[in-house]
C-alpha cells in the first residue's frame, strides 16, 4: 500500500504532463464519486446513531429499567422493561450455552479431524445455517417445540432458537482461530505422549480462548438484537418472569411491539428509549469483542512446571 | 494453508486410545448437529406446510390471489415483494458500497480508513428492529415528502402514503451495505500489489489502475458479496415489516403498501388461524430453500472464481 503510494507521487509528479486533461479531469470525477458515495453509506449510519440517541434520552428514565411492561399506561407511558432486560439475558444465557458447546465442538472438529470424510460437508452446513433468515429459525422452533407443547411458549424456545442462530458464529470463530495455532504446540504435546484430547483440550484450546471468547461475544451481540425468532417461540410476557418453561419478553420484541403496534406518542417515546438501551448493549458488545480479538502475538499457555 | 495434524499412531499409547475415542466420538456427534439441524429446518417446514402446498397446488407460488377470509392461499405477491425490495435494495447499495470499499481500501490515508471502515461495519451490529424504528419514525415522513413533492410536479396518480416498497428499499439498502463493503474490501485489499504496480508503469492514472488493474480482479470476490448481500435483503424481516405497509397485494406503483415473504409471516402468523398457519410455513419453507440456494451460489462464487493473489 505505501510502496505503491509513495510510486503514484513520484510517477504522478514525472508524467503530469503526458497524462491528458480528459483523463486527468476523469480521474478527478471518478475520486469526487467514490468520496461522495462513502460520504452517503455514513450519513444514514450518523442518523440513526443520532436520533437513537437524542430521543432515547428524552424519555429514558430510572422506572425503565425497574418497573416492567404490565405498569405502562398507553396515555400516560410509565412502566419499563425490567421484564423484556431479563428476558432477553435469560435467552440469551440459554443461546450462549447451546452456541458454544456445540459450536466450539463443531470448530474443533474442522480444525482438528481433518481428515475426518465428514468435514466437508459440516462445513458447507454451517455456512449454510449462517444465511438462513432469523424468522424460519423461529418457524422450525414453532414446529418442533410450541405446536408439541414442548414446552410451548416459553423462554427456552427463544433461547434455542436464538442458539440456533448463535452456533455458525462461534463454529467460524473456533475453527479460524484454531487454525492459527501452531502445529508445533501440537506436535509438542503429542511427543510427551498426551492423548489427543488432552492436548486439544488443555493446550490448543487455552491457546485459541481470545479469539472463541470473541466469537461469543460477536455471537450475542447478534442475538440480543434478534427479535424475528422470539415472535412465537418466546411470545412474550408483559410480567417479570424468570422460569424458562414460561412465556417471556425480550427488548428487541418490546421495541418492535411498542413501535410498529404503538397508538400513541407515550409508547413512541418508550420504544427510543428500549432502543437506546439495546444499541448501548450491542455497542458494548461490539466493543468488548474488538478489544479481545487486538491482533496479539501468540502467547503458550502457562506451564505447570514453569518454575523447576 | 496450515500443514494438517499428523494423526498419532491409533494403537501404540494404549491406555490412552479409550479416552481419545470418546473424546472424538463426543465431538463428532456435537458436529453433526449441525447437519441434524438443516435437515431438520427443510423436513419441518415442509411438513408443517403441506396442507397448504396440497391444497392450493402449483398455484401456490404462480398466483396472485392471496385472501385469508376465503381460505385461498397463493404466495406469488410475496414472492414478488421479496425480489422487488431485494433487487431494489441491491441496485442502490452494490455502487454505494463498491465506492466505500475503493474508498477505504485505495483513496483514504490510514489514520482515516480504520474509522471509515469501523463506522460501516457498525451498520451491520444495529439491530433489525431499532432499523425498523428509524424507519417508521424518520425515514417513512422523509419518503412521504418526496412523494408528494414527486406527485406534483409529475402528476402521476400514485398515492403518497410513505409507507410502502420505496421505504422497504431504502431501509434494505442501508443494511446490506455493510456485508457488500466488507467483502469488497476483502477481496480488493487482496489484489497483488504487482496490478497496481504494473498499470502505474503502463502511466496510468489512480482511476485507471482501479478501472483496469484492480476491478476485473476483484469482481468475482464483489460478485460473491452482492450475491450474500442479497440473501440478507432476501431474509430480513422486521425492518422490512415496519415499513412495507403489509398489504396482501402484488405492488402496483413503487410507492404501493404491499408485503415480502418474511414479512407476511411476522405480521400474520401471531394471529393465524389453522389454515392460514400453513400456507406461511409453507412460504417459510420457500425463503429456506430461496437463502440456501442464494448462500450457496455466493460461497462458490467467492471461493472458486476469485484469482489466488500472489503476495
Amino acid at each position: 500500500m505505501t510502496r505503491t503510494d509513495t510510486m503514484t507521487k513520484s510517477i504522478s509528479s514525472g508524467l503530469t504532463r503526458t497524462v491528458s486533461p480528459a483523463r486527468r479531469a476523469q480521474n478527478s470525477i471518478m475520486f469526487g464519486l467514490v468520496a461522495l458515495g462513502t460520504v452517503i453509506v455514513l450519513i444514514p449510519l450518523a442518523l440513526i446513531l443520532f436520533q437513537v440517541v437524542y430521543n432515547g434520552l428524552r424519555s429514558i428514565n430510572l422506572d425503565f429499567f425497574i418497573k416492567s411492561e404490565r405498569d405502562m399506561s398507553m396515555i400516560t407511558g410509565g412502566g419499563g422493561v425490567l421484564n423484556a432486560i431479563v428476558g432477553t439475558l435469560l435467552m440469551v444465557a440459554v443461546a450462549l450455552v447451546i452456541g458454544l458447546v456445540v459450536g466450539i465442538a463443531t470448530g474443533i472438529f474442522l480444525s482438528e479431524y481433518r481428515e475426518h470424510p465428514l468435514v466437508g460437508v459440516v462445513r458447507v452446513m454451517s455456512d449454510v445455517l449462517t444465511g438462513i433468515p432469523a424468522i424460519v429459525v423461529g418457524l422450525v422452533i414453532y414446529g418442533l417445540m410450541i405446536t408439541t407443547k414442548l414446552p410451548g411458549y416459553s423462554g427456552l424456545a427463544g433461547g434455542v432458537a436464538l442458539g440456533l442462530i448463535m452456533i455458525p458464529i462461534i463454529v467460524r470463530a473456533t475453527e479460524e482461530v484454531l487454525k492459527l495455532v501452531p502445529t508445533s504446540i501440537r506436535e509438542a504435546g503429542l511427543a510427551l505422549g498426551l492423548p489427543r484430547w488432552k492436548v486439544t483440550m488443555q493446550i490448543v484450546l487455552p491457546a485459541a480462548s481470545t479469539g472463541i471468547i470473541t466469537g461469543a461475544i460477536l455471537g450475542v451481540a447478534r442475538v440480543s438484537g434478534e427479535a424475528a425468532p422470539l415472535l412465537f417461540t418466546s411470545f412474550g410476557n408483559p410480567d417479570l418472569a424468570t422460569n424458562l418453561l414460561q412465556p417471556m419478553a425480550a427488548l428487541p420484541s418490546a421495541v418492535y411491539s411498542l413501535a410498529f403496534k404503538a397508538l400513541t406518542p407515550a409508547q413512541n417515546e418508550q420504544a427510543w428509549a428500549g432502543a437506546l438501551v439495546l444499541l448501548t448493549i450491542i455497542l458494548i458488545s461490539n466493543i468488548l469483542a474488538r478489544f479481545f480479538s487486538r491482533p496479539r502475538s501468540y502467547r503458550a499457555p502457562k506451564a505447570n512446571t514453569a518454575k523447576t | 494453508m496450515t500443514p494438517t495434524i499428523p494423526t498419532p499412531p491409533r494403537r501404540s499409547f494404549g491406555m490412552n486410545s479409550g479416552s481419545d475415542n470418546v473424546f472424538r466420538n463426543i465431538i463428532i456427534g456435537l458436529s453433526s448437529l449441525v447437519l441434524v439441524a438443516t435437515v431438520l429446518y427443510g423436513f419441518v417446514l415442509i411438513v408443517g406446510g403441506l396442507p397448504a402446498f396440497q391444497r392450493e397446488g402449483i398455484g401456490f407460488l404462480f398466483g396472485l390471489n392471496w385472501d385469508p377470509g376465503k381460505g385461498i392461499y397463493q404466495a406469488l405477491p410475496f414472492i414478488a415483494g421479496t425480489f422487488f425490495t431485494a433487487f431494489g435494495a441491491l441496485l442502490l447499495a452494490v455502487p454505494l458500497s463498491v465506492a466505500a470499499a475503493l474508498f477505504i481500501s485505495e483513496y483514504a490515508p490510514r489514520w482515516l480508513a480504520g474509522p471509515v471502515g469501523s463506522a460501516i461495519e457498525l451498520l451491520a451490529a444495529i439491530p433489525s428492529v431499532v432499523y425498523g424504528l428509524w424507519g417508521i419514525f424518520v425515514l417513512i415522513p422523509a419518503v412521504r415528502v418526496f412523494q408528494v413533492w414527486f406527485v406534483s410536479v409529475t402528476g402521476v396518480p400514485w398515492p403518497p402514503t410513505g409507507t410502502g416498497l420505496m421505504s422497504a428499499v431504502l431501509i434494505l439498502a442501508v443494511m446490506v451495505i455493510p456485508f457488500i463493503c466488507a467483502i469488497s474490501r476483502d477481496v480488493i485489499t487482496l489484489v497483488p500489489n504487482d496490478q497496481r504496480e504494473a498499470a502505474y508503469a503502463l502511466g496510468a492514472t489512480k482511476w485507471e489502475v482501479i478501472r483496469f488493474g484492480i476491478l476485473p480482479y476483484a469482481r468475482a470476490g464483489i460478485l460473491g458479496g452482492v450475491i450474500l448481500g442479497l440473501g440478507r435483503a432476501i431474509g430480513e424481516t422486521l425492518a422490512v415489516t415496519m415499513v412495507i405497509g403489509n398489504a396482501n397485494v402484488i405492488a402496483s406503483t413503487p410507492f404501493s403498501s404491499t408485503a415480502t415473504m418474511s414479512s407476511i409471516i411476522a405480521s400474520n402468523f401471531g394471529e393465524a388461524n389453522e389454515t392460514l398457519r400453513p400456507a406461511l410455513i409453507a412460504i417459510g419453507f420457500m425463503l429456506l430453500v430461496f437463502s440456501v440456494i442464494v448462500n450457496v451460489i455466493a460461497r462458490i462464487v467467492i471461493t472458486r472464481l476469485t484469482p489466488v493473489g500472489t503476495r
